[in-house]
C-alpha cells in the first residue's frame, strides 16, 4: 500500500516469475510421465490392471453374483457331494466342477472385456460432422430450432435412423446406442447389466449368453443334485434328520429355485433374441416387429436360425477400438471429453481443443441450453415409453413415462433379472454426479458445459422420441 | 507440378492445410465398410480412380475379417472349447487382418499418397467410424 509520500524507490518490485504462476505448469509436469490412453478416457468406466479389465462403475451388483455363485457352489460340494460321489457316482462331482469352472470363467470374461465401446471423435472429426450437419440443415436465424440430428440409411430395404450423438460427437452405427450408466457409446449395444459389472455389446454378447446358459445349468444341476441327496438320505434316515444332517441343502435349495425362474427364464430370452439377431433394446422398442408396420423386418437377420445363431455365438472377435493399454501420444489432439468420469485431470491442450468444439453447439442451441425445464413427454403409453430402452441418452428421473416404461417392460417377464436397473437406475443428473466437483476445480470451463450437453442430450433425446 | 515429399518429411516439416474424413457406408449392414464417393477437397491432388482403389481395396480386407465361414466357426467353436484361454497364445482372425491392412495403408501412403503430399490414417485408430486423410500443404505452390 502506498502512500503518495513514499519515495520511487521504495516502490520497486521484483518482476513477478510468470512461469510457475499457471497451475498446469508445475515443475512435475516436465518429467513428461507418459501415460495409457485409460488413464484419460472420457467415459464413466473402472480399470484395473493397468487397463487391462475394464467394468462399469457400479459394481457392487457384480459382487453379489460372485458371491452368490462362489457360495452356493462351494456349499455343494462340500456338503452334498461327498455323499453324492460315494453312494451314486463321482462323475457328478466332476460335472459339476467343470459347469461351475466354465460359469466362472465366462463371468469374468463377460464382466472384463470391452463390450464394444466407440471411441469418442477427435476433435477435428467433430467439426467436419457439424459442418455436414450445419450445411444439410441450412443456416437459420436465431430462434431457429433446426431438426434433430439425423441421418437416414437404407439397409437390405428397410430405412434406419442413424442418431447423432451429443456427448460422443458421432454418428451412432445402426444398432448402436449410448449407455448412461458408462457413458458410452457401445456397439450392438443390448443392455447394461449390473450383476456383471458392465454394458453388453457387441464384444461381450457371446460369453454373457455362455455365461447366463452355463448358469442355468449349473442351477438346474445343482438343484437337482441337492435334492437327491435329501431324498436319498431320507430315505434312510428320515426328513427332518435329513434336513439337520445336511443343513447347507436348505440354503442351496432356496437359492437355485429362486435362480432357476430368472435365469432359465432369461437364457431363453436370449436364445430367441439370437436366433432372431435382434438386440434386447431392439426387442423391447419393438423395432422389427410387424406391428410396427406390414413390411417392417430386421434387416440384419441371416434369414434361417442357425446362421444366426453361429454368427453371434462363433462368429469373428472384433478387436478392441479403444486401446486402453496405449500410450498417449502427447502431440495428439484429444477426443471430446465432456462426461464427468475423468479419471485424470486433462490437459490445457484438452481444454482449448474443448472450447473450440463446444462453442459452437452452446451457440447454435440457445434455446435448449435452459437446464431446468425438460420436455415432458405426451401421456400416450404406446411410443414414447417403449422406446425408454436402456440405451438411451440419460434421461432425468423425473419422466412420468419412465414409469409407464416400467409396465411396458413388465410383460416380458423373464427380462426382470437385469432390467430391474430400469426401475432403480439413476439416470444420472449432473448434479448427483460426484466428479463434478472434480471437473469444478481442474476445469471451470467444463462444468456449464458438461451439464449443458447432458440436459441437452436429454432434451434432445425426448424431442426425437416424440418426433419419432 | 507439385513438389514430391518422402513420408518421413511429410510427417516432420509440412504444415496440415485440412482433413478430408471418409465416413463409414452402412447400406450393407454393420459391417466395416467405407464411402468410395470421392470427396471434392482432394480433386485437385489425386485421380478419382486412384482414391477409389484404396477405398475399395480397404473395404474388402475389412470384409475378409469379418467373413462369416467354415474357417471363422472353426475358429470360434475352438475357441469356446478353450474357455476362450486360446488366445493368450494364438492371434484372432480379425487381428491378422487388421495387420495386414495396417501393412496395406503403410505401403500405399509410402508409395502413392505421400508424394502427393496426401497421409491416410489407419481407420483403427479413429474407432474404425473414419478413413482420416491429412492434406499438407504444398510449400511448392504455396499455401492453399
Amino acid at each position: 500500500m502506498h502512500l503518495g509520500i513514499d519515495e520511487p524507490r521504495e516502490c520497486q518490485y521484483n518482476q513477478i516469475c510468470t512461469h510457475n504462476s499457471s497451475p498446469m505448469e508445475t515443475p512435475h509436469s516436465k518429467k513428461r510421465k507418459v501415460k495409457r490412453k485409460w488413464q484419460i478416457f472420457p467415459g464413466r468406466n473402472k480399470f484395473y490392471c493397468n487397463g487391462r479389465i475394464m467394468m462399469a462403475k457400479q459394481t457392487g451388483v457384480f459382487y453379489l453374483t460372485i458371491v452368490l455363485i462362489l457360495v452356493t457352489s462351494g456349499l455343494f460340494f462340500a456338503f452334498d457331494c461327498p455323499f453324492l460321489a460315494s453312494n451314486l457316482t463321482p462323475a457328478i462331482p466332476a460335472i459339476g466342477g467343470v459347469l461351475f469352472l466354465f460359469v466362472i470363467g465366462m463371468l469374468l470374461r463377460a464382466s472384463f472385456s470391452d463390450p464394444g465401446v466407440l471411441p469418442r471423435a477427435t476433435p477435428e472429426e467433430a467439426a467436419d460432422v457439424e459442418r455436414q450437419i450445419d450445411a444439410a440443415n441450412g443456416a437459420g436465424g436465431p430462434g431457429y430450432r433446426p431438426p434433430p440430428r439425423t441421418r437416414e440409411v437404407v439397409i437390405n430395404g428397410q430405412t434406419v435412423k442413424l442418431k447423432y450423438c451429443f456427448t460422443c460427437k458421432i454418428f451412432r452405427p445402426p444398432r448402436a446406442s449410448h449407455c448412461s450408466l458408462c457413458d458410452n457409446c457401445v456397439e450392438r449395444f443390448d443392455h447394461h447389466c449390473p450383476w456383471v459389472g458392465n454394458c453388453v455389446g457387441k464384444r461381450n454378447y457371446r460369453f454373457f449368453y455362455l455365461f447366463i446358459l452355463s448358469l442355468s445349468f449349473l442351477t438346474i444341476f445343482i438343484f437337482a443334485f441337492v435334492i437327491t441327496h435329501v431324498i436319498l438320505r431320507s430315505n434312510r434316515t428320515g426328513f427332518l434328520s435329513a434336513l439337520k444332517d445336511s443343513p447347507a441343502s436348505v440354503l442351496e435349495v432356496v437359492v437355485c429355485f429362486f435362480s432357476v425362474w430368472s435365469i432359465v427364464g432369461l437364457s431363453g430370452f436370449h436364445t430367441y433374441l439370437i436366433s432372431s439377431n435382434q438386440t434386447t433394446n431392439e426387442d423391447i422398442k419393438g423395432s422389427w416387429s410387424t406391428k410396427r408396420g406390414k413390411d417392417n423386418y430386421n434387416p440384419y437377420s441371416y434369414g434361417n436360425i442357425l446362421t444366426n445363431c453361429c454368427a453371434a455365438l462363433c462368429g469373428p472377435l472384433p478387436p478392441s477400438l479403444i486401446d486402453r493399454r496405449g500410450f498417449v501420444q502427447p502431440d495428439t489432439p484429444q477426443p471430446a471429453a465432456q462426461s464427468n468420469g475423468t479419471n485424470t485431470c486433462p490437459t490445457t491442450q484438452l481444454q482449448s481443443h474443448m472450447a473450440a468444439v463446444t462453442t459452437p453447439l452452446l451457440h447454435a442451441q440457445p434455446i435448449l441450453l435452459g437446464g431446468g425445464p425438460v420436455l415432458q413427454p405426451k401421456p400416450s403409453v404406446g411410443g414414447p415409453c417403449s422406446a425408454l430402452g436402456p440405451g438411451q441418452p440419460s434421461l432425468p428421473s423425473s419422466i412420468p413415462g419412465l414409469s409407464c416404461g416400467g409396465e411396458v417392460l413388465a410383460l416380458h417377464d423373464s427380462e426382470n433379472h437385469c432390467h430391474h436397473h430400469l426401475h432403480h437406475q439413476h439416470f444420472i443428473s449432473p448434479e448427483e454426479t460426484p466428479c463434478a466437483a472434480h471437473l469444478g476445480h481442474h476445469m471451470p470451463l467444463y462444468d456449464p458445459a458438461s451439464q449443458d450437453s447432458l440436459h441437452e442430450d436429454s432434451v434432445r433425446g425426448l424431442v426425437k422420441l416424440s418426433s419419432v | 507440378l507439385w513438389q514430391t515429399h518422402s513420408l518421413q518429411d511429410l510427417r516432420q516439416q509440412a504444415a496440415i492445410a485440412s482433413k478430408v474424413f471418409v465416413q463409414r457406408d452402412y447400406t450393407s449392414g454393420t459391417i466395416c465398410k467405407f464411402q468410395t464417393k470421392f470427396p471434392s477437397e482432394l480433386e485437385t491432388r489425386i485421380e478419382k480412380q486412384q482414391f477409389e482403389e484404396t477405398v475399395q481395396t480397404l473395404n474388402n480386407l475389412y470384409a475378409e475379417a469379418e467373413k462369416l465361414g467354415g474357417k471363422s466357426y472353426l475358429e470360434g467353436c475352438l475357441a469356446c472349447l478353450t474357455a476362450y484361454t486360446i488366445f493368450l497364445c494364438m492371434e484372432t482372425h480379425y487381428e491378422k487382418v487388421l495387420k495386414k491392412i495396417a501393412k496395406y495403408i503403410q505401403e500405399q501412403n509410402e508409395k502413392v499418397y505421400a508424394p502427393l503430399g496426401l497421409l491416410l490414417t489407419d481407420p483403427i485408430e479413429r474407432g474404425l467410424r473414419v478413413v482420416e486423410i491429412t492434406i499438407f500443404e504444398d510449400r511448392s505452390i504455396g499455401s492453399r
